[in-house]
Order: C-alpha cells, then sequence, then structure tokens
C-alpha cells in the first residue's frame, strides 16, 4: 500500500519521522503539509493507521486530515470509531475537530455515538468553562435520538452554572432541544428556566435566552412560549444597551413582536430605541428603525411622530456608506419606508446619486428610489443625472435610466418638457439601445399628455430604421397610428412594415393591425389599400389567434358601421400613472414588520419563498417514506401501480406494458391518416359556419354593451 | 437563522463548508456553486432558489457564503459575513484562498465559536484572540489558568476590555481620518460633497479608564454658547450623523451629546461620522477635453490644491480616462509624471507632493484609432487620489479627551488629522 501511494505518504512518513525527532506540537504549522490533495486509493486505511498511532502529534494531523475530506465532500464517516478514540484528550485544538468530525457523522453512527456520550458529560463537568460550554454545545448538535436522554441532565446542569459563557451557550441548547423533540424541552422544564434567564444578571446570557425563545415561539403551534410582560421589558431595554451588537438585534426583534399597551409606553420604549441608530452595525440601525417604524402606528402624539421622522433620516443616509451588500438591503428598506412615510428623505436626492463604480443591483435600486424623490424643486438635478447615466457602458441600467426620465414627465407634469427634451437629447446621440428605449417612453408620455409633443414626431420616424426591438417598434407604430392624420406619410411608414409582416414579432404585428386600422379611419382615401392588404395578412396568414381574431372583428366593424369603428377604435384612452410598483397598503404594513429582512428586500411576503413548515431534510425525508408505507398498508394494489409508475419514470424499455401501449396506439392514428379528405370537408364547413356567424356577429356590434367590451380590449 | 456557512475559491470548490442546522444537506454547496459562481448572469448578492437563500458576499478570491432557511435578517447576514472577513484579516493579515486553507481548522474553530445554532455570538476581534489562538500549546496552559476570567471578559458588559492592564507610560493617540467623496458635474457644479470621518484611537491605558472626547460639534456648542461666547459659533462643525464602537454609551449620547466610553486596549475605531455642510474641497479640477474629429482627442487639465501653503499633499494620483481606441498619447506636465496605461484605459498622473495653493496642469492630446462601429465614449470621470495631513475637509477638531482613572495617573494625549480622496470624481 505504502508503496502504490505516492508522494504524499512518502512525505508524511519522513515527515512523522522528523516530528518525533523535535517532538514539537508545533511543527507542522512550519511545514504545512497540504491537506487538500487530491484523494488517493486507500487513503482512508493510511489514515485509519494514522488515527491509530501512538504519537498525538500523528494523529492531530490525521484528524486534521479527515476533516479536509469531510469539506471538500468526500465520505469519511467509515473512520467514525478511529475518530472516537481521539476524543479524550486534552488538547482543546484536538477536541474541537474530533466534536466537529462528530457533529457531521453522528447520524451515520447512532450506536457507535454512545460512546462519545461519557466523555460529553465527564466534560460537562470539567473546571474549565470554555470545555463546559464547548461540550454542552456539541452535544445540541449530534441529532440522535439516543443521546438525547443524556443530555437533559448536563444541560440542566449548565442552564444554571456559575459562568456566564456556559449559561448562554447552554441557553441556545434548549433550542436545539426543542427543535429536536419539543416535549422534552417542555416536559423537563428547560423551556421556562429560558424565560427565567430572561432576567439574568448577564446581558449575553439574556440575548441568548430572547433569541432561544423567539425560535422556539416560531416553531411552536400554540405561539404562547415567549410573551413580553412589563417585568422583562424593563430587563430586555437594560440589557439592549449592554450586549454585543447581536444580542442587540435579537432584543430588538422581540421588541417588534411586543405590543404597547397606548401611546404613551409606545413612546417610552421609542426613547429607549431611538440611540441605537448611532450604533455602527448597520444592520443593528434597520432593526432599530424597524422597531421604530411598527411602533409609530401605536404613537398618537403627532409632534412625537414628526421628531421620530426627522431623526430617522440620518442614519437611513448613513447606511448607503456600508458594504454595498448591506446598501442593497437598506435601499430595498429604504423603498418600502420611502412609500409609507415619503416626506422622511424628502431633502436628500442627493445622496443616492450613483457613483461610476457602485455594483450594478446597487445602481438600479438608487434609481427607483430617485424617482420615488424626484419633485418640481429637484427634477432639473436629476434629469442631468439621469442624463448622464444614460450615456454610461451598462446597457441594462442605461435602459432603466432612459425609462426613469419618463417616469419623470408622467409623474410631475409641470417638468413633462424638460423629460421629453432630455429624452430628445438622447435620442440625438443614435447610440441604438438609448433611440429604442427612448421611443418607448415617449409613447408612455404621448398616453399621458395626448397631443402637447406632436412635434417630435418626425424626429422619432428618422430612426425607424435603427429599431430591432419588439417593444420599440410597437411603441413606435402606435404613435404613427395614433398621429396618422398629423404625418404626412403614415401611410408609406405603414406599408414599409406591412412588407416584413411576417417577420416580425407578435406584438408589433398587433399595433401594426391596430394602426392601419386607425390610419384607415383618419384617411379613409389614401388608406384603403392598407388596410385592406394588413387584414387580408392578419386574417388568413397569421397562426396568432389573438391577432387573427382582432383583425376579424376590426373587418367586421369596417364592414358594417365606420361611424362605430371610429367610436370603437379612436375612442379616448384612460389616463396612465406612474407604474413604479406601488405596494398594497396590507403588504406594506406586512413588510414593515418585516424590515431588515428577506422580505423586504424581495418585497414580498415570506411564505412566498419560504418551505411551508420548518421541515428539515430528516422530517420531509421520514414523512415520504411514512406516507408511502401508510399508502401501501391501506391498497397493495395502489402501491403497486406507483411502483409501476416510478419504473416508467425510470424509463425502462424493456417493460413489455409500453411496448405494448405503443402498438396499440398506432392504429388509430394510422385511422385517422386514412380519411383525409373528409377532414377538408369539416373544416371547410367550419369556414362556411364562420361566415354566418360573421354576419351575425357584426349586426350585433351595433349593441352598445359590446362595443364597451371592445373599448376595454383596447 | 443561518443554516450553514460556505467559502469557495474563484472555481467555485468549496474550502470550508460548516452546517449549523440540519435543514440542509452539505451537497446544498453544489447548487451555489452551478447556480451563482459558474452563472455570470447573477447579479443580485442574494440569490432564493426553491425555498433556500444564498447570501454571498466576494472578498479578494473568495465567496463567503451563507445559506438560510427562513426569513432572515439580511443585513445582519451580510453585516456578518463582513465581520468574518475581518476576523480573517486580524488572524492571518489577508483573508485571501491560500490563507484559509493553512489555517482550516483555525477557521473551523472560529466558525464555531462566532455561530452558534446560526446565531452569531462573539465576533469581537480582541476576546476572540484570547481563546483561539493559533499556537495550540501554549494557549492551552495560558487558558486553564484564566480561562474563567476570559468567559467574563466575552460575555459581560465591557467584553472589550481586560480589566489588569497595565502601562509604564499612559498614552493615547487620536487619528482623525476623513474621506472626501465628490462628484462634480462637467460644468463645474458640486453634484454631490460629503466626507466620512474615521476617529481611529490607540489606547494604552491602565487600568479600567474613563475616557470623555469632545469636537467642536455645532449641536453641543451651540448649548454652551451662553457662556463661551459667539466666536466660537464660526467654527463649529455640523455633524449629520455618527456612529460609535460599542464601547461608547449610546443613551449619554443621546441626551446631552457627551461622547463617553471605556476604551477597548490598543488600537480601535471610536466613531464614525457624516457631514455634508461646508465642506471643504482640497483639490479644483478644471477639465478641458475636446474630442477633435473621430481621430483627436484633446487633454487639458489644470488642478488647484485649495488649501493653506503651509501644508502639502502627499502621493497625488489623478486618473484621466481615454478612449478604449487610443493608439497613442502625448502629454506634456509642469510636475510630477504622466504616463498612459492601455490596461486601465487613462492617463496616470502622478505627482508626490503637492503644496498647498499651487496649481499645476496637464496638456496633451491622444490619437485614436479608426473603428468600423462607431461608439460614443461614455467619458467615465476623472478620479483623484491623494492624502493631506493636518487637513480635515469638514473643519471637525477635537477639543479635548479626557481620561478619569481611579489612581489618577496622568496621561499623554496625541492627535493628529489627515484627509484622503474617498470616491473623488471629476465628470467632463
Amino acid at each position: 500500500m505504502m508503496n502504490s501511494d505516492s508522494s504524499l505518504s512518502i512525505k508524511d512518513s519522513t515527515y512523522a519521522v522528523s516530528t518525533v525527532v523535535k517532538s514539537i506540537m508545533t511543527d507542522f504549522r512550519i511545514s504545512r503539509p497540504n491537506f487538500f490533495s487530491t484523494p488517493k486509493k486507500g487513503e482512508n486505511y493510511e489514515l485509519r493507521a494514522d488515527l491509530n498511532s501512538e504519537y498525538r502529534d500523528r494523529r492531530k494531523d490525521a484528524i486534521k486530515k479527515v476533516i479536509a475530506n469531510m469539506t471538500v465532500g468526500k465520505d469519511v464517516s467509515g473512520l467514525f470509531p478511529d475518530v472516537l478514540k481521539n476524543m479524550q484528550t486534552d488538547d482543546l485544538e484536538q477536541k474541537k475537530l474530533v466534536y466537529l468530525y462528530l457533529m457531521n457523522y453522528a447520524k451515520t453512527q447512532p450506536e457507535l455515538v454512545i460512546l462519545a456520550v461519557n466523555t460529553f458529560v465527564k466534560d460537562t463537568d470539567d473546571s474549565n468553562p470554555l470545555i463546559r460550554a464547548l461540550a454542552i454545545r456539541t452535544m445540541g448538535c449530534i441529532r440522535v435520538e439516543k443521546i438525547i436522554d443524556y443530555l437533559c441532565e448536563p444541560l440542566r446542569k449548565c442552564l444554571r452554572d456559575e459562568n456566564p459563557y456556559v449559561r448562554k451557550t447552554a441557553a441556545i441548547c434548549v433550542a436545539k432541544l426543542y427543535d429536536l423533540s419539543p416535549n422534552l424541552a417542555i416536559d423537563n422544564g428547560f423551556v421556562s428556566t429560558l424565560q427565567d434567564m430572561v432576567s439574568d444578571a448577564n446581558p449575553m446570557v439574556v440575548a441568548n435566552a430572547v433569541t432561544a425563545l423567539a425560535e422556539i415561539n416560531e416553531s411552536s403551534s400554540t405561539k404562547d412560549i415567549f410573551i413580553i410582560n412589563a417585568p422583562t421589558l424593563t430587563k430586555l431595554l437594560v440589557a439592549l444597551n449592554e450586549c454585543t451588537e447581536w444580542g442587540r438585534i435579537a432584543i430588538l426583534a422581540a421588541l417588534a413582536e411586543y405590543k404597547p399597551a397606548d401611546s404613551k409606553e409606545a413612546e417610552h420604549i421609542v426613547e429607549r430605541v431611538v440611540p441605537q441608530f448611532q450604533h455602527v452595525n448597520g444592520s443593528v440601525v434597520l432593526s432599530a428603525i424597524k422597531v421604530i417604524m411598527i411602533y409609530m402606528r401605536a404613537i398618537k402624539n403627532e409632534e412625537a411622530i414628526r421628531q421620530l421622522v426627522r431623526k430617522m433620516a440620518p442614519p437611513l443616509v448613513t447606511l448607503l456608506a456600508s458594504a454595498p451588500e448591506v446598501q442593497y438591503v437598506a435601499l430595498r428598506n429604504i423603498n418600502i419606508i420611502l412609500q409609507k412615510r415619503p416626506e422622511i428623505l424628502a431633502n436628500e436626492m442627493r445622496v443616492f446619486f450613483c457613483k461610476y463604480n457602485d455594483p450594478p443591483y446597487v445602481k438600479i435600486e438608487k434609481l427607483e428610489i430617485m424617482i420615488k424623490l424626484a419633485n418640481e424643486r429637484n427634477i432639473d438635478q436629476l434629469l442631468s443625472e439621469l442624463k448622464e447615466y444614460a450615456s454610461e457602458v451598462d446597457v441594462d441600467f442605461v435602459r432603466k435610466s432612459v425609462r426613469a426620465i419618463g417616469q419623470c414627465a408622467i409623474k410631475i407634469s409641470e417638468a413633462s418638457e424638460r423629460c421629453v427634451n432630455v429624452l430628445l437629447d438622447l435620442i440625438n446621440t443614435k447610440v441604438n439601445y438609448v433611440v429604442q428605449e427612448a421611443i418607448v417612453v415617449i409613447k408612455d408620455i404621448f398616453r399621458k399628455y395626448p397631443h402637447k409633443y406632436e412635434g417630435i414626431i418626425p424626429t422619432l420616424c428618422q430612426n425607424l430604421d435603427a429599431l430591432d426591438e419588439p417593444e420599440a417598434k410597437a411603441s413606435l407604430i402606435w404613435i404613427i397610428g395614433e398621429y396618422a392624420e398629423r404625418i404626412e406619410n403614415a401611410d408609406e411608414l405603414i406599408l414599409t412594415f406591412l412588407d416584413t409582416f411576417h417577420d416580425e414579432n407578435f406584438q408589433v404585428q398587433l399595433q401594426l393591425v391596430t394602426a392601419s386600422v386607425k390610419l384607415f379611419l383618419k384617411k379613409p382615401q389614401s388608406a384603403q389599400n392598407i388596410v385592406q392588404r394588413s387584414l387580408q395578412i392578419a386574417t388568413t396568414e397569421c397562426d396568432n389567434p389573438d391577432i387573427r381574431d382582432r383583425a376579424y372583428i376590426y373587418w367586421r366593424l369596417l364592414s358594417t358601421d365606420p361611424q362605430a369603428a371610429k367610436a370603437v377604435v379612436l375612442s379616448d384612452k384612460p389616463p396612465i400613472s406612474v407604474q413604479s410598483n406601488a405596494i398594497s397598503s396590507s403588504l406594506l404594513e406586512e413588510l414593515i414588520s418585516n424590515i431588515s429582512t428577506l422580505a423586504s428586500v424581495y418585497h414580498k411576503p415570506p411564505e412566498t419563498f419560504l418551505g411551508r413548515g420548518r421541515f428539515g431534510a430528516d422530517a420531509v425525508q421520514r414523512r415520504a417514506i411514512e406516507e408511502q408505507e401508510e399508502a401501501s398498508r391501506e391498497s397493495p394494489i395502489q402501491a403497486q401501480t406507483k411502483t409501476n409508475i416510478e419504473n416508467l419514470l425510470d424509463l425502462d424499455f424493456s417493460d413489455t406494458n409500453t411496448v405494448n401501449s405503443t402498438t396499440s396506439s398506432l392504429p388509430s392514428s394510422s385511422k385517422s391518416i386514412t380519411q383525409p379528405t373528409a377532414n377538408v370537408d369539416d373544416l371547410l364547413d367550419l369556414f362556411n359556419d364562420n361566415t354566418i356567424t360573421s354576419t351575425q356577429s357584426s349586426s350585433n356590434i351595433q349593441n352598445n354593451s359590446v362595443s364597451n367590451d371592445l373599448v376595454n380590449l383596447f | 437563522m443561518i443554516s450553514a456557512f460556505f467559502i469557495y475559491n474563484q472555481k467555485g470548490e468549496v474550502l470550508i463548508s460548516r452546517l449549523y442546522r440540519q435543514d440542509l444537506k452539505r451537497s446544498v454547496a453544489d447548487i451555489f456553486r452551478i447556480q451563482v459562481i459558474s452563472n455570470t448572469d447573477i447579479r443580485s448578492p442574494i440569490v432564493t432558489l426553491g425555498s433556500t437563500s444564498f447570501f454571498h458576499v466576494r472578498h479578494e478570491n473568495l465567496f463567503i457564503v451563507a445559506v438560510t432557511k427562513c426569513n432572515a435578517n439580511a443585513a445582519l447576514v451580510f453585516e456578518f459575513c463582513y465581520r468574518l472577513v475581518n476576523i480573517g484579516k486580524a488572524y492571518f493579515g489577508k483573508l485571501d484562498e491560500e490563507a484559509v486553507k493553512n489555517n482550516f481548522v483555525l477557521v473551523y474553530e472560529l466558525l464555531d465559536e462566532v455561530l452558534d445554532f446560526g446565531y452569531p455570538q462573539n465576533s469581537e476581534t480582541d476576546t476572540l484572540k484570547l481563546y483561539i489562538t493559533t499556537e495550540g500549546v501554549k494557549s492551552e496552559r495560558a487558558l486553564k489558568e484564566d480561562s474563567s476570567k476570559i468567559t467574563i471578559q466575552a460575555t459581560g458588559a465591557t467584553s472589550w476590555r481586560r480589566p489588569d492592564i497595565k502601562y509604564r507610560k499612559n498614552e493615547a493617540f487620536i487619528d482623525v481620518i476623513e474621506s472626501i467623496n465628490l462628484l462634480m458635474s462637467a460644468k463645474g457644479n458640486t453634484l454631490r460633497a460629503d466626507v466620512s470621518g474615521q476617529i481611529m484611537m490607540r489606547a494604552y491605558l491602565s487600568g479600567t479608564p474613563e475616557c470623555k472626547f469632545g469636537l467642536n460639534d455645532k449641536l453641543l456648542l451651540e448649548k454652551d454658547t451662553s457662556h463661551k461666547g459667539m466666536a466660537r459659533k464660526s467654527t463649529a462643525v455640523e455633524i449629520d450623523d455618527c456612529q460609535f464602537h460599542q464601547c461608547v454609551k449610546l443613551g449619554k449620547f443621546d441626551s446631552d451629546r457627551t461622547i463617553s466610553f471605556v476604551p477597548p486596549d490598543g488600537e480601535f475605531e471610536l466613531m464614525r461620522y457624516r457631514t455634508t455642510e461646508n465642506v471643504i474641497l482640497p483639490f479644483r479640477v478644471h477639465p478641458v477635453v475636446n474630442e477633435i474629429g473621430k481621430s483627436r482627442v484633446e487633454y487639458r487639465v489644470t488642478v488647484k490644491a485649495n488649501f493653506s501653503p503651509k501644508l502639502y499633499a502627499n502621493n497625488v494620483l489623478i486618473k484621466i480616462p481615454t478612449p478604449l481606441n487610443t493608439a497613442n498619447i502625448n502629454v506634456r506636465v509642469a510636475s510630477g509624471k504622466a504616463k498612459y496605461v492601455p490596461a486601465e484605459n487613462a492617463i496616470l498622473w502622478k505627482i508626490p507632493r503637492f503644496q498647498g495653493q499651487y496649481e499645476v496642469m496637464l496638456s496633451g492630446d491622444a490619437e485614436l484609432s479608426a473603428m468600423t462601429v462607431k461608439k460614443a465614449w461614455s467619458r467615465p470621470p476623472i478620479s483623484m487620489d491623494f492624502q493631506v495631513l493636518m487637513f480635515t475637509s469638514s473643519g471637525l477638531l477635537v477639543r479635548f479627551l479626557k481620561v478619569f482613572e481611579k489612581s489618577n495617573y496622568t496621561s499623554v494625549k496625541w492627535v493628529r488629522y489627515m484627509t484622503k480622496a474617498g470616491s473623488y470624481q471629476i465628470r467632463f
């Protein structure tokens, strides 16, 4: 074996000799053997030999190699008993490594874990608090049924340990135990001990007790495990100022769940939370903002609310100086906060200006917020900024910037003219994607302010040839149709598009049909040919039912009553507003309760992206197995079919069943082939029917109700 | 909370994998590699696949990834990832693939300590260094003796300081470091100018000293104007917002704006602040860049130092972007050295020492090679880098640092000021 193995083992053996000579434990750190070398055949065998070696540094080295293998995903569970032998040691580092191994592989060797229990229990009595804490922490992570029974006694002891470090570790351990076996945790009184620990003298113990209780409360069915009352509230507020940053977040999260009795109490709590705005950790600041936003619902005093809103602005701005990922979370949350309290950052537009080297996800969020903050006073500044962005390199960002200009025009009617001018400047740059995006947004501006900016239509039409995206083309065609009477060569333009009708995208085709009808209604003499041709193509040569049907409707409309057609097609359109994805008020309230969490980043309620229930992978698997067993017990036949289906999924072609079914399906298909003529006749009949119904329906058109429906269509 | 924690290298190989909860399998690491590392379209730092969310931060050549299955506190997860990077830097000097590979045992030890069941625990580097050490044997002997002291400190109200510190000479050094961020429009208007300042302190003080720290904070001074006179008011600085190290008593600051604290031993960041009012720009840049036809760009860039002639700036670097199709560059400068760096598409103009009130100029032109597709040049902004000693853009000054200790020793305090460029960008 030694010979077949390559350099690693040879190096190791020479290395082992050298360490024996020196017998200095730290030596390996200098020589740094490569633990991440590619795995070799028989390595486990070697490792086993090393793990049982008589030299402790060699054993330790072997454990390290085992952990390295575990990290890269190699299965080293076979070494379980050998690693376990090294657990009893004075070397804290080695102990930690063995524990790490244990946590990973305990489940694969549930019988052998029992062997470790003794050491664990002994360690929880060690004089060194670090070892006591380590033992209880690790025991909680070993999720083997058998070990749970042995966990209770040490846990009880550790929860009352005189050392706060052990107590804070034990507090979290209760949450681990509850996750594994809720009844055991409650029956042994651990949960109520946790409730007492909220009043512990040590702030970190308080924080961890709160963390554990919150977790247990969430997974419990009754949700009555953690209820804050007046005395605990005081304790929490005291601990808030003393514990670590992460502890503060846990306490703030607990405070967010508390429902203050009245406005006065809410104001009192808020007063204690506001100093957290000055914390250096951005997540503490966001958690504090969450608490304040929630409590503001309860505060009746208008002046106090105004004060709070004023105090909230600077920390929110400061969050923009943090790491880009934190900035991103902050920006998504600012977006929510702005919907609730639009006044909060009214004068802070400048801080959202994008830096050239901001990551794209930050830039796009900043854009959204700038649109939200836009008003008559700052629009000039914003426009020159957006124009600047439109010349950047990142295509996606440029498009969004151009779109933002359009949104500003729609949002602020006083500035619409300036926005249109900026868009015209951009169109003149002739950068392809900028032009296309600009035309799309100009269409929206035309919708919002009809008959105001017709003067720019010639400029738009000059760029006709540059368009290659469906949305931009469709927008331009819509504009041509809408303003056909003002465009001298509208018919020519439509004709050029009609030549390539078949190659166009579906939405372009749809706009083309509509635009040609509009053109005809506005210029009946010159456009008759065009409308006939477009309807002809759309009804006979087009595969898309939407386009075909619309063309049919137009055709019938025009052939029965052109006046009615005019009323329908050229009717006034409902006005549009900024579609800056406003969140519904109920969702907004829910998101405010979730500030700083994933839900607030996605702007979606948590249920939409979380699995139902809090099942671990084990639980899911167990349930699947149970279900299957149950099913097989209930009806063996059904189980039989189930396995059949599985076989089919495996695509086992040797199965005679599948072969039979394919052969049996063959005759029927050949039957349909043998009667092609009949089918064609049927189809012809269909067409006849069609013509009859079409006349019928065209008579119906005069009905007002129908035409109203049609209006909605457009 | 955090269900698993992974560190990958650039190629997507798992260097560290630590599961904290049982709702995930180790193989979830592969999903991240396939869906995010090998997928160049992913732009968001948060990716949710099914009900599993991946948070990632890139540092050096590493992906640092936290995985959760619940509606986790996203800000906390990212702050924690960055904290871990800082811990790594404090331990290994630099957190990169090599450091992680060479110290993977230590990384596991740290991960075991800073996260329990997915909840962040103590992450103060100074405390961690007390009981998670690189020298296995030595630390262990030390541990037996004062492990209870360590644990008390790790959980205590002043978790950042040991009680038994002694120095022969009690000294405190204060560094006020300001980064000035500027965005100037092509027309010469200041679009935004703000200062983010940092007050670093190196405290070598015995015992448990109570410190009081005073700045020329406008809000604070206005309160005192009644007995200090109006003269001071003009020099006061309006601080928009500030954050403090966790040793500072936030409640006290909120009530009367005094900064009082028991400092950690050694170097730490006492506070961060931000100002936007009356920012003094240390440098003025006047760029004139003309595109002449399709084959030439003409540059005339003037830079003027706006601070007292007694001071000077160090390591001034002005980066002037050039078009992508630049073939050749001719530049003339009055001082410093300028050269064209094709890899960065820019002219780098270095001036090692730049005295206050001086003005320097660069003139030159770029010849462009012909291109088949004419794409407009996006004209990225000119950026600057510099350091000016004994100068603060915000005008902030340290008024006093008082140290109170039981033994009543005298202490020596030193203050230094520096302004450096944050993102100092001038469009043209």
